[in-house]
């Protein structure tokens, strides 16, 4: 049954919900954040790059989004099995994933509890910096030979991360509104 | 604005104290497996490759449809920008054919004298079977390592070493083979090294990968750099892997100990690759018999 009574504004939750008489469906609010990441890590797999890493890590900025738009959802050791699943797909040894992802979770835990009150700025400023940091730490730990060439190859895709932090910031706000979307009937 | 914070303050309650310290304790506990698992996947990198391989196996017929539909665009784009240049490039071809016919004269008796030659030293042209002919359906875009990823694996016959090239020239080599799929090594990761050779003479030389799409000549015998910018470099059979005389790369930068050179064979150009059994130079046997024994020896233990 579709009532008339659903929400005026377009941009609201309500925007994926039926109306009134709705509640927010469990399933759906716990498992889009995993989803997502888990689809950032394979999807890097399916683009052709031959020459030079071309996309950012999609996966870790996913990670990273969630962390910082949604405080506490994502428990802390969450990088273990998410890392887990990037290495399998992302041609880097098994393990750096699960190592820096860990790492970062920790590393924004501490700068949440120093930084209680942010705003986007200064959101976007801490993902870069993690972004710049992963990429780099992982360049170091994949087994390739260090070389400057290896940096210098490594510099669009890091440009292109930082650039595309406020993109994939308004794709988890979207998710989050689909995700708190009030869909399941109240019996 | 965000919200406060993820803990929303644990005050004085002694159970969300703990829980959050227990958050910390699991959280570096999984940096130490991570770092453990890396050290041992970096030490010996096959032990965790059966891992990857079945994950990509599930991850192959998607990337089957998306190479499907990347091939696909590429000749819209393609039939699009002729088009474009049609009339330009129509002058050009005219004259390039009018050359070409000639060439073609000349390259004819080229190769009837070529018949003849192999004819009296009895040579017959053995042509390579591939053992399987496949897309590429991936790659590591996000990793400063360069793999590729082939929708075929160990039940159509790959093996580990196996060499890979498309009709222009060498892709990489097979790296790991799970069922159904397998990962190669480009040719342009930090960790690729192939003997190749020049191609108009026995100019030896190591082509290395740089990690950024180009190639790094490195001549084996130092000396005079009697390398010249545009010279072709084709795989010289050394040490076995990859057949001799498929063409590599060409110089395109000179440096005191080689050059810089351009991949032949762009593999994101490539619709197929196809994967070839691994070359094993022929040895002289006679080369294994110890200096001590004659041959005449050998032959009678035999």
């Amino acid at each position: 049954m579709k009532d008339a009574l659903g929400s005026p504004q377009l941009r609201s939750a309500n925007r994926f919900s039926g109306g009134i008489n709705r509640t927010v469906a469990p399933w759906r609010a716990n498992t889009v954040p995993y989803i997502s990441i888990l689809f950032g890590s394979l999807v890097p797999i399916l683009i052709l790059a031959p020459t030079m890493p071309l996309l950012p890590p999609l996966g870790f900025m996913m990670l990273l989004g969630w962390r910082i738009m949604r405080p506490g959802f994502l428990p802390l050791w969450v990088g273990v099995p998410l890392g887990a699943f990037d290495d399998l797909f992302s041609g880097q040894p098994f393990g750096s994933a699960i190592l820096l992802w860990s790492v970062c979770m920790i590393a924004l835990e501490i700068i949440e509890t120093r930084f209680p009150w942010r705003g986007f700025w200064q959101d976007w400023f801490t993902a870069g910096l993690a972004l710049v940091a992963y990429i780099l730490a992982a360049m170091v730990v994949s087994g390739a030979t260090l070389t400057s060439h290896l940096l210098f190859a490594a510099i669009p895709q890091i440009i292109l991360a930082i650039l595309l932090y406020p993109l994939a910031a308004r794709v988890i706000a979207w998710l989050d509104r689909y995700r708190l979307a009030r869909a399941r009937r109240v019996e | 604005m965000a919200p406060p914070s993820s803990r929303r303050s644990s005050g004085f309650s002694k159970r969300a104290q703990y829980s959050v310290f227990t958050g910390y304790v699991l959280a570096a506990l999984g940096a130490l497996l991570g770092l453990a698992l890396l050290a041992l996947s970096l030490w010996q990198p096959p032990a965790l490759a059966p891992l990857r391989g079945g994950a990509n196996d599930v991850v192959a017929p998607i990337g089957e449809g998306t190479a499907t539909v990347r091939s696909t665009s590429n000749g819209v784009w393609q039939t699009v920008s002729a088009f474009w240049y049609a009339g330009r490039q129509n002058a050009a071809l005219r004259e390039e054919v009018e050359i070409a016919r000639i060439r073609l004269e000349e390259a004819a008796s080229v190769a009837q004298e070529n018949e003849r030659l192999k004819s009296l030293v009895a040579l017959s042209e053995s042509e390579i079977e591939p053992v399987a002919v496949a897309r590429l359906i991936g790659s590591t875009s996000t990793s400063s390592r360069r793999f590729a990823y082939v929708g075929k694996g160990r039940n159509d016959g790959i093996e580990i070493g196996m060499p890979v090239r498309s009709p222009r020239g060498v892709v990489g080599r097979v790296l790991e083979v799970a069922r159904n799929s397998a990962r190669i090594l480009l040719l342009t990761d930090t960790e690729s090294v192939l003997p190749v050779r020049r191609s108009t003479d026995e100019t030896v030389a190591f082509a290395e990968g740089r990690g950024d799409g180009l190639l790094r000549i490195r001549l084996i015998n130092l000396g005079l750099n009697p390398l010249q910018i545009g010279d072709v470099f084709v795989t010289s059979g050394a040490g076995g892997f990859y057949r001799p005389g498929v063409a590599v790369a060409v110089l395109s930068e000179l440096t005191p100990d080689g050059g810089i050179a351009r991949l032949v064979a762009d593999p994101s150009a490539t619709d197929f690759v196809s994967i070839e059994p691994i070359y094993e130079e022929r040895a002289l046997d006679a080369a294994l018999v110890s200096s001590e024994t004659t041959l005449e020896d050998a032959e009678n233990a035999n």
